[in-house]
């Protein structure tokens, strides 16, 4: 019971975040609902038992991925933000075929029955689970965790040139 | 217990709001965080799952989605400093150096 209460909570920042950080006009704005998202969605992780992902949540998006965004935003000071058009001429099509796909959605999975909801079995204990975690990925899941590598570094490679002033010679 | 449904539908709510975001929105920013909005969904489908059917392996998924994102964020707002540059603007619309 407390549980469906801390989930609802949790469900209903997140979407009301989500909506804000989409409608707000200045950008910086944005990024900070942005932020309140991602600590909500870190207290769901932790309701699901992944609590490293949780952390890394926390670490990865609102410490690193957001900063820059922040940054970038503070950087470029877009100051005709104020009386330019926030949206493009469609977005009252668009928001409607939006919430018709959205409550298609949740009519399908609320008539559907998911076998996990049956028969649910006790959760997994919390305390191996980083250990379980870190063995998988080291094991099974190892090229694609060296591939993962390599994104990362082709990706800041690539910011670099890419954002590098182009000096003459 | 929560049911898994709920996950679901917060999930697709979370993925509908990122998409109609990404059509409607004019400032290149805005559409990128729509398009991170998008990847969380993904994330707590993956997680939720990974949850009820007693399996790891959507945690691991959801590490290499973390990764994409971040080396996508990077480059992504190295372009978006290219262009503000070449072009004095952030507004999608205003890009249409391709339109004939």
């Amino acid at each position: 019971m407390i549980n469906k209460v801390i989930f609802l909570y949790f469900a209903a920042v997140i979407l009301a975040s989500a909506i804000m950080m989409v409608t707000r006009r200045n950008p910086i704005h944005s990024v900070l609902f942005m932020l309140l998202l991602f600590f909500h969605i870190a207290g769901l992780f932790v309701l699901l038992n992944a609590e490293f992902l949780a952390a890394v949540q926390l670490i990865v998006y609102a410490g690193a991925i957001l900063i820059l965004y922040l940054f970038v935003v503070m950087l470029l000071n877009v100051d005709k933000e104020s009386i330019a058009a926030r949206a493009n001429r469609y977005w009252p099509w668009i928001a409607a075929f939006g919430i018709l796909i959205a409550g298609e959605v949740v009519l399908l999975v609320s008539r559907g029955i998911f076998p996990a909801d049956e028969g649910q079995e006790p959760m997994r204990l919390a305390s191996d689970g980083v250990l379980s975690l870190g063995t998988e990925l080291y094991t099974k899941y190892l090229v694609p965790f060296e591939i993962a590598s390599v994104v990362l570094l082709v990706g800041l490679v690539g910011a670099v040139m890419l954002a590098k002033i182009k000096t003459k010679e | 217990m929560i049911p898994l449904s709920w996950y679901v539908i917060l999930s697709a709510a979370l993925f509908t709001i990122g998409v109609v975001g990404v059509f409607s929105r004019r400032n290149i920013f805005i559409l990128l965080m729509s398009i991170e909005l998008m990847l969380n969904a993904a994330n707590i489908n993956f997680i939720a799952f990974s949850h009820y059917l007693q399996s790891l392996t959507g945690q691991i998924f959801v590490i290499f989605v973390i990764t994409v994102a971040a080396a996508e964020a990077a480059v992504a707002l190295a372009i978006i400093i290219l262009l503000a540059r070449n072009r004095g603007s952030v507004y999608v619309d205003e890009f249409n150096i391709m339109k004939g």
